[in-house]
C-alpha cells in the first residue's frame, strides 16, 4: 500500500502508468456511452408525467453528480498536498479543476433547459440551483488562484486551502431538495433503495454514468500528463520522450 | 419503441427543442473537453521541440 502510494507519488512512473490505462479508459468511454445516448434517446419510454423532456436526465444526472464527485476527490487532494507535501496532488487539482467547471455549467446548462418545460421556468433561486452556482464559482475560484499566484508552492498550497474550505458546499447540495422547499426533484437513484423508475429508464442512465465516469477519468488522465510534461519539462526523460514523439510525427 | 417516425423522434413530443438544446451544447462542451489536452499536448511538444533544436544549433 504504502510502495503504491509512493509510486503514485512519481511523476515518471504516474505518467507511464496513465498513458498505459488511458486507451481502455477512452474505449471503454466511447461505447457506454454509445450504448446508453441510443437506449436513452430512442428506446426509453417516455415518462408519464413530463414525456420526453425527461430524456434530458441522462446526461443531467451523470454531469451534476460527477461535478459534485470531481469536487470531493479535488479536496481530498488538497488535503494529501497539504499533509504530505505531495506535488502529484497539486497536478491532479491544476488537471481535474476545469473538468469539474465544464461539468458543473453542464449541469447547470441542461437543468434550466430541463426547468422550462416542467416548472415553467429556466431559473429559479432555490437553494439546489444557488449551490450549484456557487459550486461552479468555487471550480473558478480555484483556476483563478492557481493562476494567480506565481511561486508554485504558494499556489498549490492556497489552492488546496481553498477546495477544503469549499468542500462544506458539498453536503448542501446534496441534502438542498431535503432541507429547503425547491422545485428540485428529489434524488432519482438512491443506492439504499431499488429506483422508482421502470428498468427501460435506469438502466440506460447507470451505463451513462459509468460511461461518464471513465471519461473524465481518460481526460483526467490525459490533463495531468500534459502538467507533468509541463512540470519536469527539464528533466531528462521528459527529453528523451518528446524527442522520440516528435520523431513519430516527422514519420506521419 | 416509443417513436413511429423520424419525425416524432426529432419532434420528441414537443420537447424537441428543449432535448436537442440539452444534448447539442453537452456534446460541444464534451468535444471541447476532449480535444483541448491534446491541442495543448501538440503545443508543448512543439514548443520543445523548437528549444531543442535551438540548443543543438547554439
Amino acid at each position: 500500500m504504502w510502495q503504491w502510494f509512493h509510486k503514485l507519488g512519481s511523476p515518471r512512473w504516474f505518467f507511464d502508468f496513465a498513458g498505459r490505462i488511458m486507451p481502455w479508459l477512452a474505449w471503454g468511454a466511447l461505447i457506454l456511452l454509445a450504448v446508453g445516448l441510443v437506449w436513452g434517446l430512442v428506446f426509453a419510454p417516455p415518462d408519464y408525467q413530463q414525456g420526453n423532456s425527461y430524456r434530458i436526465i441522462f446526461i443531467h444526472v451523470p454531469v451534476a453528480y460527477l461535478a459534485q464527485s470531481i469536487y470531493v476527490a479535488m479536496a481530498v487532494a488538497g488535503a494529501v498536498g497539504l499533509v504530505w507535501r505531495m506535488k502529484m496532488a497539486d497536478t491532479f487539482i491544476a488537471a481535474i479543476a476545469p473538468m469539474g467547471a465544464a461539468l458543473t455549467f453542464l449541469a447547470l446548462f441542461t437543468g434550466a433547459v430541463w426547468g422550462k418545460p416542467t416548472w415553467g421556468t429556466w431559473w429559479v433561486w432555490d437553494a439546489r440551483l444557488t449551490s450549484m452556482l456557487l459550486l461552479l464559482f468555487l471550480y473558478f475560484g480555484v483556476m483563478a488562484l492557481r493562476a494567480a499566484i506565481e511561486d508554485r508552492e504558494a499556489a498549490a498550497r492556497s489552492v488546496a486551502i481553498l477546495t477544503l474550505i469549499g468542500v462544506v458546499n458539498i453536503p448542501i447540495i446534496k441534502y438542498s431538495v431535503e432541507w429547503w422547499n425547491t422545485l428540485h426533484q428529489p434524488a432519482s437513484i438512491k443506492l439504499s433503495q431499488a429506483p422508482a423508475m421502470p428498468a427501460q429508464m435506469w438502466m440506460p442512465l447507470f451505463i451513462m454514468i459509468i460511461g461518464f465516469h471513465l471519461l473524465v477519468g481518460w481526460l483526467a488522465l490525459a490533463r495531468m500528463r500534459n502538467e507533468i510534461l509541463e512540470r519536469e519539462r527539464r528533466t531528462r526523460w521528459v527529453q528523451q520522450w518528446i524527442r522520440e514523439k516528435a520523431g513519430d510525427t516527422d514519420a506521419l | 419503441m416509443p417513436f413511429d417516425s423520424l419525425s416524432a423522434f426529432i419532434a420528441m413530443g414537443g420537447h424537441g427543442p428543449y432535448v436537442w438544446t440539452s444534448y447539442g451544447v453537452s456534446a460541444l462542451v464534451i468535444a471541447l473537453c476532449i480535444l483541448a489536452p491534446r491541442w495543448r499536448l501538440r503545443r508543448i511538444i512543439a514548443r520543445e521541440r523548437r528549444l531543442m533544436r535551438r540548443r543543438e544549433a547554439a
